[in-house]
């Protein structure tokens, strides 16, 4: 294996090491071909960094600690378009400030991870504290209408499983991916087997060949709706702008280009959704009540609904790992089939109004919601079960 | 002024969209005659801008060019200079999206001392939303946001960069080309932070509200007051008053941050084996 400047980097090995989440987005983005991380001190992602900082450079990639949240997402946005797999992180108030450079970073499409680990807001708020209260933010953070792509990871393995694939929709689709982690994920210590690189899939942008460089459209809509990308310094010459730009990059000022290219834009992800989509369920077929969480919430969903089948209820759950795009077309389905949908969230009510607009009436919707720093326990999300069966 | 600055031009894109007597075309051409002169690779040389008249620049000028959020330039550009050291990197900014907005990123970009070629566009007024005052408008001077006269001190954007860790620090004007092009030329053959200040006049949003006339008299002002830094310093202190200095102000030899960084990369790698 070999990085961009030709070094040889040592091939990773898998090995089994007891992990904390932070650290796991670490070792899962070093597997993925993570590069590059630019990011600001920030509680309670700020054991990313220092992984990286550790890390990168001895494989040859690169590490800055940048003068605030806004001046990483530009770094990361930077080293991307010139070559780089290249990934920040940060939580809540991090998350606010970059969220222009978010959609900066969406317009000239460039691939890159920017992980949140979840604390409570709004301002300061509690900073050691876990919370969900960025689902929204992730959705509609930045200004205007545009695609994302939020993956949300409840345990320390399925944090190195989703960095992995953050970065790999990030290449496939190049668009900015939120990896959604919350302060008991980031913090929390679990045995995992951290794989190598050659045995998981690892996906490269798609680069135009050299002889594309005479008559080279850097926006050019494509049977994919995902135009090729080149690394600066290659001799291309393009321009990328945040203005709305045609398939030549630069702007005309034509409302038709507009619509051309946010429909192009969107067409990436919404044709995709069967690949950009994951979740679990243990669903039997006979539910009467199903628990559909996300993140840390889904460790007591699971636990809950393990007792409650112990004790002859009919439930089961559903673990969201792509939280957006909303897994819509599965909750209404699943909505036609049982009596009630619980939606345990670490917030007064963000993922649940999604359910609530997929099942469109067809079961009834009710929410478990904390937002006093404190986690949901399994025994919360049971007596729930037995109040709506 | 022999060379050929088209090759540099998209040529599809002009003509420009600055306003008649607008100085940021000369500053523009006068920046390709250094980047021609210093004989550095086009292939390799990526440009930065932000948001304002400033950062339109990039539209016109062929290279790989990037136009992204406003006074964000400089962070884009060292995530690019960061990620490949062979690259040519060059900012153009303005005094609105480098000095106000963009000023925190310019004075850590100094102090890091990473190899950007910053080139500031000054026209003491943010042109583009129709002439709101700047960290460079003049105290006293008016602007649509400065109706009864600008209370704000404006900033020596050199002396800041040269105090904050820049190492090349060069002041011009749309008026003395000459000197334009020799700085630019020994700007982008230094290795470190470049900071170039190129005044120009911004004769509808900021010389019409101020009487200052049209670009003619703007630049005149320009002539009379911009002068060469030796001579500046053979003045007395009183007769400096009114008196800006050009030229290159500043150079200074220190560790740039990418080869820092190499540095980095061997000794990670050697505590490894």
């Amino acid at each position: 294996m070999k990085n961009k400047a030709g070094d040889k980097i040592k091939e990773n090995q898998a090995r089994i090491m007891l992990l904390q989440g932070d650290e796991a987005v670490v070792e899962g983005g070093l597997v993925a071909g993570a590069s590059f991380f630019a990011g600001y001190p920030i509680t309670p992602a700020s054991e990313i960094a220092e992984g990286f900082a550790e890390k990168l450079p001895a494989l040859g990639g690169k590490f800055i600690q940048m003068e605030d949240e806004i001046a990483s997402m530009g770094c990361v946005i930077g080293a991307s378009l010139a070559g780089e797999k290249a990934i920040t992180a940060t939580s809540g108030p991090g998350f606010s400030l970059k969220q222009e450079n978010l959609g900066l970073g969406i317009m000239v499409e460039a691939p890159c991870v920017v992980v949140n680990v979840q604390r409570v807001g709004p301002s300061t708020g509690l900073p050691t504290s876990p919370s969900q209260g960025d689902v929204m933010q992730a959705r509609w953070g930045t200004h205007g209408d545009h695609p994302i792509i939020a993956l949300s990871p409840s345990t320390v393995k399925e944090t190195i499983d989703l960095t992995i694939k953050s970065f790999n929709m990030a290449e496939k689709y190049r668009i900015p991916v939120i990896l959604l982690l919350d302060e008991i994920v980031g913090h929390m210590r679990e045995k995992v087997r951290i794989p190598s690189a050659a045995e998981v899939e690892i996906v490269e942008r798609k680069r135009p060949r050299p002889e594309d460089r005479e008559e080279f459209n850097p926006y050019q809509e494509t049977e994919d709706h995902i135009p090729p990308m080149p690394d600066y310094g290659q001799g291309f010459r393009y321009h990328s702008t945040g203005l709305f730009h045609d398939k030549t990059g630069f702007p005309r000022g034509k409302s038709e280009d507009a619509r051309l290219l946010m429909d192009r834009l969107m067409a990436k992800i919404d044709e995709n959704l069967d690949d950009i989509i994951l979740l679990e369920d243990d669903l039997k077929g006979d539910e009467e009540v199903v628990v559909l969480s996300y993140g840390s919430t889904a460790r007591s969903a699971i636990s809950a609904v393990t007792r409650a089948r112990q004790e002859g209820l009919k439930a089961g759950w559903v673990k969201l790992m792509t939280v957006w795009p909303f897994a819509e077309d599965y909750v209404a389905r699943l909505a036609d089939r049982v009596k009630e949908i619980v939606v345990p969230e670490l917030n007064r009510g963000q993922l649940i109004g999604e359910v609530e607009r997929a099942a469109c009436g067809q079961a009834g919707i009710s929410g478990i919601h904390r937002y006093d720093g404190t986690i949901i326990p399994p025994d919360e999300i049971l007596d729930k079960i037995k109040e709506v069966s | 002024m022999a060379e050929d600055i088209n090759r540099y031009l998209r040529q599809d894109k002009l003509p420009h969209i600055w306003c008649p007597g607008c100085g940021h075309g000369t500053i523009m051409a006068n920046m390709l005659r250094g980047f021609a002169r210093s004989r550095l690779d086009q292939d390799k040389t990526v440009v930065v801008s932000g948001i304002g008249c400033s950062g339109r620049a990039t539209g016109y000028l062929d290279f790989d060019t990037l136009h992204v959020t406003h006074g964000r330039a400089l962070t884009f550009a060292t995530g690019i200079k960061m990620a490949n050291p062979e690259l040519t990197v060059i900012v153009v900014t303005g005094d609105g999206d480098g000095a106000a907005i963009g000023g925190n990123h310019l004075i850590h970009a100094c102090r890091r001392n990473i190899d950007i070629k910053v080139v500031l566009f000054n026209n003491s007024i943010y042109g583009m939303t129709a002439g709101q005052f700047s960290p460079m408008t003049p105290t006293g001077a008016t602007a649509t946001t400065a109706p009864y006269g600008n209370i704000d001190q404006n900033f020596d954007l050199c002396e800041l960069t040269r105090s904050a860790g820049a190492t090349f620090v060069a002041r011009g004007a749309a008026q003395q080309p000459r000197q334009l092009i020799k700085i630019f030329e020994k700007g982008f053959a230094h290795r470190g932070l470049t900071f170039i200040e190129a005044i120009t006049q911004c004769p509808v949003n900021y010389g019409r509200r101020n009487k200052l006339g049209g670009a003619r008299d703007m630049l005149n002002w320009q002539k009379e007051h911009i002068i060469n830094q030796t001579k500046y310093e053979s003045l007395a202190a009183e007769e400096r008053q009114d008196k800006i200095p050009s030229g290159i102000l500043y150079q200074d030899k220190r560790e740039e941050y990418t080869e820092r960084y190499e540095k980095v990369i061997a000794s990670a790698r050697g505590s490894e084996n």
